[in-house]
C-alpha cells in the first residue's frame, strides 16, 4: 500500500529528508559530524532551505507579514522579535508555560514549539488580533470584569486558550475550562478568576464568594 | 490630622483594573517586549561547574560569529565560581541564534574544583567542602532565650517534639529577570523587569560608576517579581556593558533555566521543635533549633538581594519560656533573595504543625488551642468568624477518623506581618490641564497588584471624578520617588501620597479659580480658569492614613487518597484584615494569589539539587510544579473592614498561613503528620507506613 505523502514544507519534505539520510548513513559511521552535514547538504542541495535567511510569509491577524528568517526561527521568535507583535509572551521557550499560546486556524498552539517556516499558509491569531475596532471580545471583557489578570504576563496565553475553547464549545462547564487551560501557567494566582471569566464569556455568571465584615 | 472620607463612591468598592485593556489586547509593553531602535539580543554564559577558578576567558571566536556586536566578561580573572550558573561572560548580537552560537565558542581556562556541597546537612559537617574559603559553611548559632526552658518543660502536662522542614522555593515570575538597556554618551536608560525602579537605578549607577542623574529606569509593565526583582542584578550590569560596547540597546532577558539557578529563592528551613503546654492548654515552653540555606548568600556575597535563612520563632504565639537557636548554612547554589513574606511561610508551617501536634496530644480541638494562646485580638475575631463560616465545629473530627480510602480533613493556621507599613518618603505629582484632564506621576511600579488602579481610585474619590478620568503614569525614575513593590508597603505608601496630592491640588485650584469647591461637577469650570498653563502640584506621604501589622487566618479542607497518596485541596477560606479597603476586586485577587502560591509551597514546589554536578535538576515548569487551574480549590475570602486603621498592604500575609493550614488538614485526614514540605504522595504513603520512610537528603 502506498504511504500517504507527508505535508510539504516548501521544497522540502519529511520523506525526502529520510531518503537522503539513507544515502549518508554509511558515511556517518566513520566520518566526522561536519562531513555528514556536508553530505546532507549535497544530497539535498535542491530541497534544503537555509541555514541562511529565507523568505517567509505569515498570515497574522488577517494581515500578511513578510519576513526573512533562518529556518530555525520559531513562530514565537518571529512574532516577538522580527515584527512588533509582542503580545504572545515568552515564559519558558520549551512548551511548559503557555504564555506564547496563539491560534493556528482555530487551534491553540504554543508558538515556541512551531517553526515560523512551518506556520505559513495558516491563519494565525495573536492576542493583538482579538479585539476588532477597539471593542474587546466577550472573553477579553469577561477577563476585565472578573479581574482575571494580575501582572498580565500569562494573560494573552489564557485568553487564547479560552477563546479557542469557546469556538468549539460555546457552553463549556468548569471542567471543560480547566482542561482547556491545563497548558497555561499563572504565578500570580489568577486561576479562580480565569475560570469565572471563561464561564462568564459563555454566559454563566458566578457570584463572588467574598464577604466584607466590619470589625467594630 | 488627615482622615479618609467615610462616605465613598470608589474607595472600598470595586473598580476594574485600569490597565486591563492594555494587558488584554497585547498593547502593554513589558520589559521583555521593548524594541528600542537597533536593539540586539544579549545572552549570558554561565558556569557549568559549581566550584572553580576561572583563569581566563577568550571571547575572540564569539566576536567572529556573524551578527555578534559585543562580548564582555563579568569580572577580571581569576574569577572564583561558587555555584553552577554563576555568570562568566555575555554576548550581544543581532539574533538569538547568533548569540547561542557565540556562547558555544567562548573558550574558558579553568581550574575545576571537585569539592563542593549543595546539601544542607552535608554542608554542616566538619569535613565538608567550604563554600567560602576559610569559613565554615554553618554560621555560629544565634541564641535567643527568655524565661527558663529547662525548668519549664518538667512543668508541662504534654510535650511534643518534631522536625519540620521546608524546601528551597523558586520565585519563578512568569516574566524572567532582565532588561533592555541602552548606554550612550548622554546616559543610561534601562527598561528593567523590576519591582524597584529606584533600587535598580542606584544599583546600576553604583556598579557602573555613573552619576545617578545619568541613569533612568523605566518599568511600564512587568511580569511579576515576588521579591526577586529589586536589584540591578548581574544581568542588568552586563546588559549595560554590552550596550556600551555594541553602541546599541541590548535586550538581555534570562532563560527559565537561568532563572532557577541565579536570581533568588526562598531559603530552606530545618526546624527541630520541642514544645510543651500545661494541662489547661497554655503554651509553657518552646525550644527550637533551626538551620537553612540561603545558597552562597549565607556566606559572603549576597549576589544582588541576599536575605538570611532565620525565621521568626515561636512565630506569633506567646510562650513564656523559650530558647531558639538559629544558623545559616552556605551551599554551592544561587543566593536567596526576599520572597513574599520572607521567613514567615516556613515559620508558620513549622509552628502551626507543632501547634496541631500538641493539641492532639492534649486532646484539645486545635482551634480552641489557638484561641487560648494567640494574643492578637484581631486574629481571635478572625478565627471565630472563620470557624463559623467554615462550619469548623461540625466538620472537625479526631485525626484519622475519616472512613474509607479517600479521607477528608480540616486544618487552620494564622499569619502575622509585623513588617509592612509605608515608605514615608513617597512623593507624587499631578498635572492638571485647563481642559480638566489630570495626570498623576509616581515613581512606583505596578508589579501586578493593581497599583495604577489604586492611584486612580483614590484620586477619583478625592476629586469627585471617575477613575477613568484619571490618567496614571508610573514606572519611571524621572517621576517623584516612590517605594519598591515589597514588604506589602505599596498601597499604604501611595494612597496617602495621592490623598495629599489631591488635597494640594484642590486648595490651589480653588485659590486660582475662586471657586469654593473645585470637586466633582465644578472640576471642569475650575480647571478652565487656569488659563493656558497646566497646574502642577506635588504631594507626599502623610501620617494618619495608613498602618501596618495586617493579620489573617486560613482554613483548609483536603481529601487524601490513601492508596495513591494524592492530596486534593477542596476548599480554602481566608479571613484577612488590611485596614481600609481601597479596591475590593484587586484586593480579592491578591488574596487568591497568596493562597494559591501557598498551596504550591504546601504540595508541589521544591528546588532539587544534584549532588554530583551541582545543577538545579528541576529548573523548568515540567519538573518544578506550580499549581495549575485544575488544582485550585474553591476559595472563599472574608475581608475584615477596619477603616479606622487606614490603608494596610495585603500581599504578604495572604500567602503565609496556607501551607500550615493544608499540612494540618492532611494530618487531620490521615492521622499522621507529614512534617516535610512539599507534601508529596510519596511522603503521604510513608507517613501511612505503606512505603519506607521518607529520608530528607
Amino acid at each position: 500500500m502506498k504511504e500517504p505523502e507527508p505535508e510539504n514544507f516548501g521544497a522540502f519534505s519529511r520523506r525526502k529528508f529520510f531518503k537522503s539520510l539513507g544515502t549518508v548513513a554509511a558515511t556517518a559511521a566513520t566520518a566526522q559530524v561536519q562531513s555528514v552535514a556536508a553530505e546532507l547538504e549535497k544530497a539535498n542541495a535542491e530541497q534544503v532551505v537555509g541555514p541562511g535567511a529565507v523568505a517567509v510569509t505569515l498570515k497574522v491577524n488577517g494581515e500578511k507579514l513578510k519576513l526573512a528568517l533562518e529556518p530555525r526561527v520559531t513562530l514565537l521568535d518571529a512574532l516577538r522579535n522580527y515584527s512588533s507583535l509582542t503580545g504572545a509572551k515568552e515564559g519558558c521557550d520549551r512548551a511548559t508555560c503557555g504564555a506564547c499560546t496563539v491560534l493556528l486556524g482555530d487551534a491553540p498552539v504554543y508558538a515556541c514549539q512551531k517553526l515560523a517556516i512551518e506556520s505559513q499558509g495558516v491563519e494565525i491569531t495573536t492576542v493583538e488580533g482579538l479585539a476588532k475596532n477597539k471593542k474587546l471580545t466577550k472573553v477579553q471583557q469577561a477577563f476585565l470584569d472578573k479581574d482575571a489578570l494580575m501582572c498580565g504576563y500569562c494573560t494573552p496565553g489564557f485568553l487564547m486558550s479560552v477563546t479557542a475553547l469557546l469556538k468549539i464549545n460555546p457552553r463549556p462547564n468548569a471542567a471543560d475550562v480547566k482542561r482547556a487551560c491545563a497548558g497555561n501557567i499563572c504565578r500570580c494566582g489568577t486561576h479562580p478568576r480565569i475560570l469565572q471569566a471563561a464561564l462568564k464569556a459563555a454566559g454563566v455568571e458566578t457570584a463572588s464568594k467574598t464577604e466584607v465584615v466590619n470589625y467594630v | 490630622m488627615s482622615s479618609w472620607p467615610t462616605e465613598t463612591k470608589y474607595i472600598s468598592h470595586s473598580t476594574p483594573r485600569i490597565d486591563a485593556p492594555a494587558k488584554l489586547t497585547g498593547k502593554a509593553r513589558y520589559s521583555s517586549d521593548i524594541q528600542a531602535d537597533g536593539w540586539l539580543y544579549g545572552m549570558i554564559l554561565r558556569s557549568k561547574w559549581p566550584s572553580a577558578k576561572i583563569l581566563s576567558v577568550n571571547l575572540e571566536k564569539a566576536r567572529q560569529i556573524p551578527g555578534i556586536k559585543a562580548a564582555v566578561t563579568v569580572k577580571d580573572f581569576p574569577q572564583t565560581i561558587r555555584y553552577y550558573g554563576e555568570e562568566i561572560a555575555a554576548v550581544a548580537g543581532a539574533t538569538k541564534a547568533a548569540c547561542l552560537d557565540a556562547l558555544r565558542v567562548i573558550e574558558i581556562k579553568a581550574e575545576v574544583r571537585h569539592e563542593f556541597v549543595v546539601n544542607e546537612d552535608e554542608a554542616r559537617k566538619d569535613n565538608s567542602a567550604q563554600v567560602w574559603d576559610g569559613t565554615t559553611n554553618a554560621s555560629a548559632p544565634r541564641v535567643h532565650e527568655q524565661g527558663s526552658v529547662d525548668t519549664a518543660f518538667p512543668e508541662c502536662a504534654a510535650v511534643i517534639e518534631g522536625f519540620y522542614t521546608t524546601p528551597v522555593q523558586l520565585h519563578h515570575a512568569m516574566e524572567t529577570s532582565g532588561s533592555t538597556t541602552s548606554w550612550t554618551d548622554e546616559g543610561l536608560t534601562s527598561w528593567a523587569s523590576t519591582q524597584g525602579i529606584s533600587s535598580v537605578r542606584d544599583g546600576l549607577a553604583g556598579a557602573l560608576q555613573l552619576d545617578h542623574s545619568k541613569v533612568r529606569v523605566i518599568t511600564e509593565y512587568m511580569g511579576g517579581g515576588f521579591g526577586a526583582k529589586f536589584g540591578a542584578g548581574v544581568e542588568g550590569v552586563l546588559a549595560a556593558k554590552l550596550s556600551k560596547e555594541a553602541k546599541a540597546p541590548v535586550r538581555l532577558m534570562l532563560t527559565r533555566f537561568d532563572q532557577a539557578l541565579a536570581v533568588g529563592n526562598r531559603p530552606s528551613s530545618f526546624q527541630k521543635i520541642k514544645m510543651g503546654a500545661t494541662a489547661d492548654g497554655t503554651l509553657h515552653a518552646f525550644e527550637a533549633e533551626n538551620y537553612g540555606t540561603a545558597g552562597i548568600g549565607a556566606g559572603g556575597d549576597a549576589g544582588g538581594g541576599g536575605g538570611g535563612a532565620d525565621i521568626p520563632m515561636p512565630y506569633l504565639y506567646k510562650v513564656p519560656n523559650t530558647r531558639v537557636k538559629q544558623s545559616m548554612v552556605a551551599v554551592n547554589a544561587g543566593s536567596a533573595r526576599a520572597f513574599r513574606a520572607p521567613g514567615n511561610p516556613p515559620a508558620s508551617f513549622g509552628m502551626e504543625s507543632a501547634m496541631d501536634d500538641l493539641a492532639v496530644k492534649l486532646g484539645m480541638d486545635p482551634l480552641e488551642f489557638r484561641l487560648k494562646n494567640d494574643p492578637n485580638p484581631i486574629r481571635q475575631r478572625e478565627y471565630k468568624m472563620g470557624a463559623e463560616k467554615f462550619d469548623w465545629k461540625q466538620k472537625y473530627q479526631k485525626p484519622g477518623s475519616s472512613p474509607g480510602v479517600l479521607k477528608t480533613g480540616i486544618g487552620c493556621a494564622a499569619a502575622a506581618w509585623p513588617a509592612g507599613g509605608a515608605s514615608k518618603s513617597t512623593q507624587g505629582e499631578a498635572r492638571i490641564n485647563p481642559d480638566g484632564g489630570i495626570e498623576f506621576r509616581l515613581g512606583v511600579q505596578d508589579i501586578g497588584t493593581g497599583t495604577r488602579t489604586v492611584i486612580a481610585v483614590v484620586a477619583a474619590e478625592m476629586l469627585g471624578l471617575k477613575p477613568e478620568q484619571i490618567t496614571v503614569r508610573v514606572g519611571d525614575t524621572n517621576f517623584p520617588p516612590g517605594p519598591g513593590s515589597g514588604g506589602s508597603t505599596t498601597c499604604a505608601s501611595i494612597s496617602p501620597t495621592v490623598y495629599d496630592v489631591c488635597t494640594q491640588a484642590l486648595r490651589q485650584l480653588q485659590t486660582q479659580s475662586g471657586l469654593a469647591d473645585a470637586r466633582g461637577e465644578n472640576w471642569f469650570a475650575a480647571c478652565k480658569k487656569l488659563g493656558v498653563n497646566p497646574l502642577v502640584v506635588h504631594g507626599q506621604w502623610q501620617p494618619g492614613l495608613s498602618d501596618s501589622h495586617a493579620c489573617g487566618v486560613q482554613f483548609a479542607e483536603v481529601e487524601v487518597d490513601t492508596e495513591t497518596g494524592l492530596v486534593t485541596v477542596k476548599k480554602i477560606l481566608g479571613v484577612h484584615d488590611c485596614g481600609l479597603i481601597i479596591n475590593k476586586i484587586t484586593l480579592e485577587s491578591q488574596i487568591n494569589g497568596g493562597i494559591i502560591m501557598g498551596m504550591g509551597y504546601a504540595l508541589y514546589e521544591e528546588r532539587v539539587m544534584d549532588d554530583l554536578s551541582g545543577v538545579v535538576l528541576n529548573p523548568n515548569f515540567e519538573t518544578y510544579k506550580l499549581p495549575g487551574i485544575a488544582d485550585v480549590p474553591e476559595i472563599e475570602v472574608v475581608l475584615i473592614n477596619m477603616p479606622e486603621r487606614g490603608v494596610i498592604g495585603i500581599g504578604e500575609p495572604s500567602t503565609v498561613p496556607t501551607a500550615g493550614a493544608i499540612a494540618n488538614a492532611v494530618a487531620n485526614a490521615i492521622g499522621a503528620r507529614v512534617s516535610s514540605l512539599p507534601i508529596t504522595p510519596a511522603k503521604i504513603l510513608a507517613a501511612l507506613g505503606k512505603v519506607p520512610p521518607f529520608v530528607n537528603a
